[in-house]
């Protein structure tokens, strides 16, 4: 009982991280219908940023809410410069568009970074605040952060006259341009959102795993797998997805299939709605009477 | 005087295909014109040949200035709201949402926050339904809210694309009527593609006739109303 509690634990802790990467997925799909392979390598790369700056002696937060800035102007150049030429292109074209960035964006940071493994500081403290061994610190902080993200996209989502026009474009690209929004760059607006996303992510689980170029493939793996159980289009689905994910992952690694055959459960997962539910379990449908 | 809007041998198409060869017609200032036209002659791609949604070539003047070479998002800047084909409702979001973003452009929050009175007055249904999903609204109600989402922008001219289409009589008429309405007390100019010749006729003061992207009969609404082709094939006596 005390095992499966600890598994458990783990398993929301994880889960939110992936929540965080997925959300940053479901960032790009809902406007542009692509998913963005390489999430996790910008991700992995902004986490580099943050550890340079922590290292050249920039506090925590500060170094924290930098690496979110510079991720956000990164994801919103990829877009522009990178992208934007080949967004008429077929999908199969895209997803190697998607895999060489994915490719690019690595060397790179083993190029700049080097290959050896460094550790990240958590910002949370290393004593558990109260007796327990089930879920240290930063995994606790770890889901509120990731909660608070999911609070200020609602916010922005709903309240803000810009998040409407992202809604619209998602929606309807046509009369999004008819009302004047600038389609474009509510697209690049998008990336840049997700890679801030996604540099959080990366963030939290370096702590966990050590800082190297390799870091985020298997938390991509889970995440995606997370988003499209959620549905794509929806980040909140998405999110709840992470979640799960990293439940089922710690608990059908521990208890059913074993650790060494953790990956299939995401890979599960993935074919599995896409097999039975396409648009997962809280996708997106509109009724819509013509 | 000179019109708002003045088109000069407008070629317009999709891809390969040309769809209008050389158009010209114009608009006055407040007017409200009618293009009229059987299924496939072109009217759907004058008005998004207009507003940059098609690929286009040959002269558009509006408001003094050349549009043919601008983004659609920029032609709505100079005032050009589109009610298009087919209604383009925002399907997920509410009615009151579908208004907010017509008025994305202004900046005037407190103007903005008096027209949507002004709106709600116009179509007093859509004040009932403004927080239901637009989606699920009836086809009237979605081209009441197409409209009046282009009314959001405060737009100088207003191009309407088959309000009548796939609606019962009785809501078409009020429709027309409230098209009436609102060209008499904002001055806004309309450029209004029907299929319903009788019905556009009533309503605007100039009219022209396209056939296979070309514009065959043009005049004042009396004149074209009693011109034999007309008559013949699209008013039907
Ligand atoms: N996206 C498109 N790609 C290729 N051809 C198109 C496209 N849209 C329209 N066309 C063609 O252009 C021609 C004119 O179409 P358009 O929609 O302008 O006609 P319309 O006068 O509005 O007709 P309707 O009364 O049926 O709405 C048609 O032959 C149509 O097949
Ligand atoms: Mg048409």
């Amino acid at each position: 009982m005390d095992a499966l509690l600890h598994q458990l634990f783990s398993g929301v802790a994880s889960g939110g991280i992936y929540a965080g990467l997925a959300l940053a997925l479901v960032m790009i799909y809902q406007s542009t219908g692509h998913i963005n392979f390489a999430q996790g390598e910008m991700a992995m790369f902004s986490t580099y940023i943050a550890w340079e700056l922590i290292d050249y002696g920039t506090p925590y937060w500060g170094a924290f809410f930098l690496t979110v800035i510079f991720a956000f102007v990164a994801g919103v150049a990829i877009e522009r410069l990178v992208i934007r030429p080949f967004h008429n292109l077929p999908v199969i074209a895209l997803i190697i568009v998607f895999i060489g960035l994915l490719v690019i964006v690595n060397s790179t940071a083993s190029w700049i970074f080097g290959t050896t493994l460094k550790t990240f500081p958590s910002p949370f403290p290393a004593e558990p605040l109260w007796d327990n061994h089930y879920i240290s610190n930063h995994e606790l902080g770890s889901i509120g952060i990731v909660l608070i993200i999911v609070a200020i996209l609602f916010v922005f989502f709903r309240y803000t006259k810009l998040g409407l026009a992202m809604r619209a474009v998602a929606e309807n690209p046509q009369s999004s341009r008819l009302v004047g929004i600038r389609v474009g760059w509510m697209l690049a607006l998008g990336w840049g959102l997700a890679a801030a996303i996604g540099s959080v992510s990366g963030m939290l689980v370096a702590p966990i795993l050590y800082l190297d170029s390799s870091m985020m493939g298997g938390v991509l793996l889970y995440s995606l797998a997370g988003a499209v159980l959620g549905g794509l289009d929806n980040p909140w689905g998405a999110a709840l997805g992470g979640f799960i994910i990293g439940i089922l992952e710690n608990v059908l690694g521990a208890y059913v299939i074993g650790t060494q055959l953790k990956f299939s459960v995401a890979l599960i997962v993935i074919v599995g709605v896409l097999l039975a539910r396409p648009s997962g379990l809280f996708g997106r449908t509109v009724v819509t009477r013509v | 005087m000179t019109p708002l809007l003045s088109v000069k041998n407008l070629t317009a198409g999709y891809g390969d295909t040309v769809v209008l060869h050389g158009l010209n017609f114009e608009l006055a200032e407040g007017g409200i014109t009618a293009i009229l036209g059987a299924n496939g002659a072109g009217k759907t791609t004058t008005l998004r040949a207009l507003c940059g949604l098609c690929r286009r070539r040959g002269e558009i003047s509006y408001a003094g200035r050349r549009i043919e070479n601008l983004a659609t998002e920029d032609v709505v800047r100079l005032g050009v709201a589109h009610v298009p084909d087919g209604r383009g409702t925002f399907a997920s979001m509410s009615a009151e949402e579908n208004l907010r973003l017509g008025a994305y452009l202004r900046r005037d929050r407190a103007d903005v926050g008096r027209d949507f009175e002004t709106i709600y007055a116009l179509f007093p249904r859509l004040r009932e339904r403004r927080q239901q999903q637009a989606g699920t609204l009836s086809g009237g109600e979605q081209q009441m809210l197409a409209i009046a989402r282009a009314l959001m922008l405060r737009p100088k001219l207003l191009l309407l694309d088959e309000p009548s289409f796939g609606l019962a009589p009785l809501v078409v008429q009020e429709i027309y009527r409230t098209l009436k309405t609102i060209n008499r007390e904002t001055k806004v100019s309309m450029l209004l593609v029907e299929q319903n010749a009788t019905l556009a006729l009533d309503l605007a003061d100039h009219a022209y006739l396209v056939e296979t992207g070309r514009v065959v009969v043009s005049g004042d609404s009396e004149m074209v109303k009693a011109d034999e082709t007309i008559r013949r094939s699209y008013l039907g006596y």
